[in-house]
């Protein structure tokens, strides 16, 4: 089986128009790879371009120069130069998100929005459902709160089913933006306990831990992004 | 999903006299795409929308559409009678007004009924329990069924002129601005509404919108244009999230926060 993720000699640097042009490096030269059960963890101080690199994975940001390769359906996708088209669909199949904050719909009810993921891959709405209430009920968001619309929930609670959401489908990917950040103590060992299992599974996750007990737990290795700071080769 | 494109655009242009209206416009729309044009008034966004619904004829380039028999046609090559019942089948257009997208001295039962008529329903019955079933889809009460546009609010009319396109089960819906009047909390349940007919519908859509929320929230991919031009393109949250050319950036960051 093929590597699932494999990030290669990625730059990226941000160009303000509206500050004349200024031109911000953010990071260059990223190499890194993610095999199947393992758990890899960027590491570095806050800028230093963690997020970037998994906003980069997941295709909303634009990708400078570089080649971030998935294996999506047996067939390498280069996400760095992929069509809009073709993201979707990796995105629908491939590769998951759990992003640090829930962009909410209004009406759409957090069972919905927890199902989601599921119901556009193609299954049946009951049992898209099901299982939702499931992971919802494992992270103990109270069953009341089910039928609403996520928009007035704590943080916690949006973090919650915004997790719910990421780990729902059996993506063989999965990238995790700091998901345990406004959790209580309890809640961070389920989210610990469901990157174990995704990790038997074979799923190769890719995250960022603020949290220093949850990346111990969890990390198989740490990617250290300072490495990768773009003004390093000319500092 | 199939592997063809509903709609193939290519290099169209359209001049009004020696002024752009929109110039040298590529793109492919699939089944079940949503594509957002966005751009400040006078970018061409809504000439480039009419050029696709062919409510207005481009100086030159090309659209082809996929029929529903597989069939590629030039939509600019069309007969008129062949182009309008495209328009009242497999097509749809929303207005930013809905008086001009709805008959407004019919009853709203009426209204969805006429497009059911035009691909050959004959059924009262039918067409008024169809009529009944997509007013309940678009949240307004079988009690106002025949009531005239007149009467409703300008939140009601959008809705009703989103049932009126969608009885026939089309592929292809073309919005300009569909939230345009609509004050906030009336925009909001038209956009969750909007959404979810898109998606259990499998729709493809091109929606003209100036505000990049809409485009979020309902598009996957989207176009901005200025002067004519189009200046980015790509998958919605990306140009959003990553905007690269210098007016996107201005678009973007030009947004309130609340």
């Amino acid at each position: 089986m093929a590597t699932p993720l494999i990030v290669s000699e990625v730059a990226k640097a941000f160009t303000m128009h509206l500050r004349d042009g200024i031109r911000l490096p953010v990071v260059s030269n990223v190499s890194f790879s993610v095999r199947a059960g393992e758990c890899a963890v960027l590491g570095g101080p806050s800028g230093a371009g963690k997020s970037s690199i998994l906003k980069m994975v997941y295709g909303n940001y634009g990708v400078d120069q570089g080649q971030i390769i998935v294996d999506h359906h047996g067939q390498l996708v280069d996400l760095a130069t992929a069509n809009p088209r073709t993201v979707l669909a990796v995105r629908r199949d491939t590769i998951g998100y759990v992003s640090q904050f829930l962009r909410t719909v209004p009406r759409v009810s957090a069972l919905d929005v927890v199902a989601e993921p599921l119901v556009a891959r193609g299954v049946a709405r009951d049992e898209a459902h099901a299982r939702a209430a499931e992971l919802l009920g494992r992270l103990n968001l109270p069953e009341r709160l089910w039928s609403l619309p996520p928009a007035t929930f704590s943080g916690g609670e949006q973090q919650r089913v915004n997790i719910a959401r990421g780990f729902i489908t059996d993506h063989p990917v999965l990238l995790l933006d700091e998901p345990t950040a406004s959790l209580d103590a309890t809640n961070r060992e389920v989210v610990i306990s469901l990157i174990e299992e995704k990790k038997l599974k074979g799923v190769a996750l890719l995250g960022i831990f603020h949290d220093a007990d949850v990346r111990e737990a969890v990390a198989d290795r740490i990617v250290d992004v300072t490495e990768f700071a773009a003004g390093k080769i000319a500092a | 999903m199939t592997d063809e494109p509903l709609l193939r655009v290519t290099a169209l242009s359209k001049y009004y006299g020696s002024r752009i209206g929109c110039e040298d416009i590529s793109f492919d729309l699939w089944p079940g795409e949503v594509l957002a044009i966005v751009g400040e008034s006078g970018s061409g966004k809504t000439t480039l929308l009419n050029c696709l619904a062919t409510r207005l004829l481009p100086t030159s380039g090309t659209a082809s559409y996929r029929m529903r028999d597989g069939q590629w046609r030039d939509l600019y090559r069309m007969s008129e009678a062949e182009r309008r019942f495209l328009m009242r089948t497999d097509w749809g257009f929303v207005h930013q007004n809905p008086a001009d997208g709805l008959r407004m001295t019919v009853s709203a039962g009426a209204n969805v009924g006429e497009r059911l008529m035009a691909v050959g329903d004959r059924h009262y019955g039918n067409i008024r329990s169809t009529a009944v079933d997509w007013l309940s889809r678009v949240e307004i009460g079988e009690e106002r069924i025949d009531d005239e546009p007149r009467a409703f609010s300008g939140g009601m009319r959008q809705r009703l002129q989103i049932a009126r396109n969608l009885v026939t089960g089309p592929r292809l819906v073309f919005m300009d601005e569909p939230t345009g009047g609509l004050d906030v909390s009336v925009q909001a349940r038209l956009l969750d509404l909007l959404r979810g007919l898109v998606t259990d519908l499998g729709l493809a859509a091109i929606v003209v919108t100036h505000d990049l929320a809409v485009a979020r929230l309902l598009s996957q991919r989207m176009m901005v244009m200025k002067n004519g031009h189009v200046v980015e393109a790509g998958l919605t949250d990306r140009v959003l999230d990553d905007p690269r050319a210098p007016y996107t950036q201005l678009l973007v960051s030009s947004i309130l926060q609340v």
